[in-house]
Order: structure tokens, then C-alpha cells, then sequence
């Protein structure tokens, strides 16, 4: 499935690399809690699903090789996110649900889990 | 080649690009992509622990033919138990670094688990340091 299609099932809108929207979503893994995403191995076709949206969600995608970041329960995106993720060619979508809804749509249509 | 880079304590709005200066030159440098990744995952951990528990601190990268060494010298409290911020959820972290998606003691265990060697030098009321080293090949 590809993170456009990602977005439509969540009802989300791809807040900044639209370009990269063709990127197929091989599994994902949900958290706020950036260090247990330091420790995935490969994160190939990975997309993280988060609640926390601040410059260090970036940064930590940056460090792990993550270029797809879904946003959920509505939080802002800020200016300085935005302009890190595009140096880095990443895509983020944002949601409006929460991470157990989303995670449930995702699920459900058949993305698994990284573990 | 050696570059250092300075890190000020509580600044987390420049918390990781020094990770991500690293990051770059070592592309840039042809290093196999899983080093690379290894690399600044303990780097970035360890830039994080600074900006999250120290004063301030100061970053050296010693880039040779076969490794990198990278030694993280703070000034700070220190770690009154070394053996003990090892283990997995252990962590002194305030609300405030728990906000930014870290301090739930998984810093200096990613940082072993992602380095060739790792050694800690840490006093209380002085500071700490680490110095980790990966090999290339």
C-alpha cells in the first residue's frame, strides 16, 4: 500500500513531501517514545505512526532512516519540522485520530506490524 | 581527519545536529549505510543525554581509514551508578526530556547496543564522559 492510500484511509492530509507520496508502506510501528524507535534495526519501507510532534520526531526519523511520519491526534506540524523533514525527502501525513483508531484502520487493512 | 562540535545543556531545539552533521559527512564519505546508522544512533543518543542532563559539553569525531571515535566530554552531575543507568528504564530524566520522547532509560543501552567499543568516564558534580568507537569493515 502506498502512503497516499495511507492518508485516505485515516482521512489524512500529507502535510509536506507530496512528491515522495507513492512510497510503499511495508509495516508500522507506532510510539512516542523515541528511543525505542532508535533501536529498530530496518526500517525499510517503515512508517512511524506518532502522537509526538516536535523537532526531535524529525530528528529521530532522520538518525533511523525513517522518510515516512504519520501524525496523529491532530497535533501541529511546526515550520521548523517541516523544513527538516524536506532536507531529509521525508513525507508526513497528519490524521485527526487518535493512535489506537489509526492504528486499527492500518492494521485492519492489512499493514503489519514491524514486530 | 577530527572535528568538534559544542553542545549546550537544555538546548533542544539544536539537540541532534551535530548527529546530523556526522551523518552527512559519513555518506558523503561512502561509509556502508548500516555504520552509518549505528553510528549516529549512539551519537544521537548520546548529543541527547547531554542537552538533557549536562551543562554542557563538547563533541570530538576522530574519523580514521578503518573507525570513527567519538568522545562526548560533559560538564554535568555525573552518573552516581553507571551499572545501574545501563539497565533498560532506569533514567533520572526530567518531565521536560520525557516530553521530547526520550528519558525513559534507553539512552546509554542503545548506545552500547550500536558501538563497537564503549567506554564511560563519569564523577559526580563534574561530568561524564563516553567515547565509543565503530570499525568500518
Amino acid at each position: 500500500m502506498t502512503i497516499e492510500e495511507v492518508a485516505a484511509l485515516v482521512q489524512g492530509e500529507i502535510v509536506c513531501g507530496d512528491s515522495f507520496k507513492n512510497r510503499e508502506v511495508a509495516y508500522v510501528f507506532a510510539s512516542d517514545l523515541m528511543s525505542d524507535v532508535l533501536t529498530i534495526r530496518d526500517t525499510s519501507n517503515l512508517l512511524l505512526m506518532t502522537g509526538l510532534s516536535n523537532l526531535q520526531s524529525i530528528r529521530t526519523c532522520e538518525m533511523s532512516d525513517i522518510e515516512m511520519i504519520l501524525v496523529v491526534r491532530d497535533k501541529a506540524v511546526t515550520d521548523e519540522m517541516l523544513e527538516l523533514a524536506e532536507d531529509n525527502d521525508m513525507i508526513i501525513v497528519k490524521t485527526k485520530y487518535s493512535m489506537y483508531k489509526t492504528a486499527g484502520i492500518l492494521y485492519g487493512a492489512g499493514i503489519p506490524a514491524i514486530y | 581527519m577530527d572535528f568538534t562540535y559544542h553542545v549546550e545543556g537544555g538546548d533542544f531545539t539544536n539537540a541532534g545536529s551535530t548527529s546530523s552533521e556526522v551523518k552527512r559527512m559519513l555518506k558523503k564519505l561512502g561509509v556502508s549505510p548500516d555504520i552509518v546508522k549505528r553510528t549516529v544512533v549512539a551519537l544521537y543518543e548520546a548529543e541527547v543525554n547531554i542537552v538533557a542532563h549536562a551543562y554542557r559539553g563538547d563533541i570530538n569525531v576522530d574519523l580514521e581509514e578503518d573507525k570513527i571515535r567519538i568522545v562526548l566530554a560533559d560538564e554535568g552531575p555525573g552518573i552516581p551508578n553507571v551499572d545501574w543507568a545501563m539497565q533498560k528504564g532506569n533514567s533520572t530524566a526530567s518531565p521536560k526530556v520525557r516530553e521530547m520522547g526520550f528519558g525513559a532509560g534507553m539512552g546509554l543501552p542503545n548506545i552500547k547496543n550500536n558501538s563497537d567499543e564503549l567506554h564511560i568516564e563519569t564523577e559526580v558534580g563534574k561530568g561524564t564522559t563516553i567515547e565509543f568507537v565503530n570499525y568500518f569493515n
